[in-house]
């Protein structure tokens, strides 16, 4: 038993956190609060999207954004198709565009798009009819993922404003981290970025963050930890003399941690490359590390979205307590 | 050699950058030449026999010559022919095209000079003049044969897009080349600090997340090169020039009394790396577009006459090239029917004088490459164009004769447009005269 909650949230695509204000990303974080309990529960099925179709359509490998985005769907009630790469006729030549033509003549009410370039999300929202969510283009933004990672913080330390949030590592190649920069300064973090020059974009202080090279001072006083995959998938060439130095410098260890508020969350998007960026100690320590909290909210945020694009017009006009209401009753 | 038709452009206000004149008048062509020009060319009563274009007090100037164009022909027709950027140009009033060897297969041979000389005859309403290679296929290795191929028609040397990043080449190249008085016209990105990037290194990429071509990578090649002219003493040309530092490293360079110059394509001057705005891919150029402090530079540059020449770097891509993620689409903006309107708002803005700016599109150009071309001057051939210098129109890629429509300009409003334009005597184009 469960009534379709309405959400301020006019766009009609997910594609960026850029431009999302403080209104709009509060809105997701709150109706992703209600979607926590629902998940917690026993009877997680919603009927919040029913009828509804949603294709999961990946140019790039993913397995945890993937179940969670098809996770998320189904549970709203959802029909949720996967569309990997393999498989299909991408690799036969088809043009992203084409495939994105042809899924658009089947009608589904949301694509939930990853692709390795950046701005090939955005690019292929402009073709279709339905509601477009970008599960990660390129080098660009992952906005689910920053929300997840908001949704964690908040859950932690009851507000995101005036909290110290570093973000550390292979911030030039993450989506991650961008994403994750806007919405942050955003909702009125101090972000700092903690990595070597050259994992760095040169004008990175131009998104208001404070920029260090050496960790330690970068730590010092922060409230949460986001370490970042190193991304050698995308690296041409040589941008850290070898994983042993990096780890050295760079590698989140106890002794860097302890620079650190004592509470310090320790935050990771996953896949972690243990004893590259992370020790490994460190990314199990229940006490400090998030990192499966992290992926509990991803489902959560992740419905939120949806819900979020999806519900109809005319559901309009009733508001996240009453979903909280018929959950939990009055 | 028989009498031509005789044909008079009268009550014309008659813009001569070559000599510098400005004043209403009017300009008889005898066949295909300029016979006289004017304020008292027939200012007593036009004789009977004559055909008589009343200018009605529009512009009247040589057509212009552009430096730097791309075509499909050979190779890739179906983005543009030659009789199609031959059209394109007559409506932009571009009366010589200068095209690039970058073409299936590249032009670095004496029997493909031929071609494209031979083609361009039978098929395009304007001036076509090829350049040649620099190295064989554009690879940056072995020299082209400079002295026969000037000797079939090439007027310049260049790889086109393509970076002649090796030093030792570029120095036999200059050397080679001075003693047939060969220009030699390089596209400045150093490949390895460059070839990985999508657009300007800056704010807007770290934005969109796309890697970033440093003002450093052309800043660097045009640094390297002028030390070479400065071994050889040949002449060199940057191709297509965007960044301040680059400019500047030109200006010092011409102080220095070293045979180097420059072009600039109109988006340099008109656009910055924001009209990348959300990954347009027809914004998407080689070089890129760069920040405002680049652009203003640009505009001084042409101001104070370091920059010598506006080419309109005209280069047709079709959708299929364009309409993909910005990191895997195509570089190239057409601009053979924006060259005039868009270099006029230089003029209109009141930064470059009116002459200073045509003499960048005709008198410049047709002088680096030593063309009787470019100057109102009797005995030279008739290449002029009338233009209705304040008109205002939208631009529309619909409308345009290009096979390809990858303009940088769609819906921008703009002012000054070509209403004739006349090779070697003859009307090619005619739009409301």
């Amino acid at each position: 038993m469960n009534a379709p909650a309405s959400i301020n949230f006019s766009h009609r695509h997910l594609l960026r956190i850029e431009g999302l204000s403080v209104p709009e990303i509060n809105a997701l974080l709150d109706l992703a609060d209600t979607y926590v309990e629902v998940n917690r529960q026993v009877e997680k099925k919603q009927s919040v999207l029913r009828g509804r179709t949603q294709i999961n359509l990946f140019f790039e490998s993913s397995t945890r954004t993937r179940t969670s985005f098809e996770l998320a769907g189904k549970r709203l009630g959802a029909d949720v198709i996967n569309m990997t790469v393999e498989g299909s006729s991408i690799k036969k030549g088809e043009t992203m565009i084409d495939t994105a033509m042809t899924l658009n003549a089947m009608h589904p009410d949301v694509l939930v798009v990853r692709h390795h370039d950046s701005g090939a999300v955005e690019l292929l929202s402009q073709k279709v009819d339905g509601a477009v969510i970008n599960a990660g283009d390129g080098s660009h933004e992952h906005p689910t993922q920053a929300l997840l990672d908001a949704l964690t913080i908040r859950r932690r330390r009851n507000k995101l404003a005036g909290l110290v949030v570093a973000i550390c590592g292979d911030v030039l190649h993450s989506r991650v981290a961008r994403s994750n920069i806007h919405l942050l300064t955003t909702m009125g973090a101090e972000v700092r970025v903690i990595a070597p020059p050259t994992l760095l974009p040169r004008f990175v202080d131009r998104l208001g963050v404070k920029v260090f090279h050496d960790m330690k001072r970068g730590l010092e006083d922060c409230d949460a930890i986001m370490m970042l995959r190193l991304q050698t998938e995308r690296m041409h060439g040589a941008f850290v003399p070898s994983i042993r130095e990096y780890f050295h410098f760079y590698g989140l260890d106890k002794e860097k941690l302890a620079r650190a508020k004592p509470d310090a969350l320790i935050m990771h998007p996953g896949p972690m490359n243990r004893g590259v960026e992370i020790d490994t100690v460190l990314a199990d320590d229940i006490d400090r590390s998030v990192i499966r909290e992290q992926v509990e909210m991803g489902v959560a945020v992740r419905m939120a979205c949806l819900h979020a694009l999806l519900l109809p017009a005319a559901n309009r006009g009733a508001n996240v307590e009453r979903l909280r209401s018929a959950l939990f009753g009055p | 050699m028989t009498e031509g038709k005789r044909r008079v452009f009268t009550n014309a206000r008659l813009l001569d950058p070559a000599s510098g004149r400005d004043e209403r008048g009017a300009l008889l062509v005898d066949g295909h030449m300029i016979a006289d020009v004017g304020p008292r060319v027939f200012a007593d009563g036009i004789p009977r026999d004559i055909e008589v274009i009343d200018c009605r007090g529009l512009c009247l100037a040589p057509g212009l010559v552009d430096l730097r164009v791309f075509t499909g022909e050979p190779g890739e027709e179906h983005k543009e022919t030659l009789a199609s950027a031959g059209a394109a140009a007559a409506v932009g009033g571009v009366t010589t095209i200068i095209t690039m060897p970058d073409t299936d297969p590249v032009i670095d041979d004496v029997a493909l000079v031929e071609f494209v000389a031979r083609r361009a005859r039978d098929t395009a309403d304007v001036h076509v003049l090829p350049t040649a290679a620099i190295t064989k296929g554009l690879k940056g290795e072995a020299m082209t044969e400079v002295g026969l191929l000037k000797a079939a028609g090439a007027v310049a040397l260049t790889d086109g897009s393509h970076t002649v990043a090796n030093a030792q080449v570029m120095r036999r190249t200059l050397a080679y080349a001075s003693s047939f008085d060969m220009l030699v016209m390089q596209h400045a990105q150093e490949p390895t600090l460059g070839q990985s990037g999508h657009m300007n290194e800056g704010e807007v990429a770290t934005r969109l997340g796309l890697a970033g071509i440093p003002t450093e990578a052309e800043t660097i090649m045009v640094e390297r090169d002028i030390r070479l002219v400065e071994m050889t003493g040949a002449r060199y040309h940057v191709a297509s020039i965007s960044t301040a530092a680059a400019i500047d490293a030109v200006r010092r360079a011409k102080a220095r009394g070293l045979p180097v110059t420059c072009a600039v394509a109109p988006y340099h001057f008109a656009l910055n790396e924001n009209a990348v705005g959300a990954y347009r891919t027809f914004a998407k150029t080689s070089p890129p577009l760069r920040t405002e402090e680049d652009r203003l530079a640009v505009v001084e540059g042409l101001r104070d006459g370091t920059i010598d020449v506006i080419a309109s770097c005209h280069d047709p891509q079709d959708q299929d090239s364009k309409r993909l993620p910005f990191a895997l689409a195509e570089d190239g903006v057409i601009g053979l029917e924006t060259l005039l309107p868009v270099s006029l708002e230089l003029h209109h803005n009141d930064r470059v004088p009116l002459l200073d700016v045509l003499r960048a599109l005709t008198a410049r150009p047709a002088q680096l490459l030593g063309l009787r071309a470019g100057a109102l001057k009797p005995g030279m051939p008739a290449d002029l164009i009338v233009f209705d210098l304040d008109l205002p129109w939208v631009i529309d890629p619909e409308q345009f004769r290009s096979k390809s429509k990858n303009t940088a300009f769609e819906d921008r409003p703009v002012q000054g447009r070509a209403v004739m334009t006349v090779v070697d005597g003859k009307i090619v184009h005619r739009h409301g005269l």
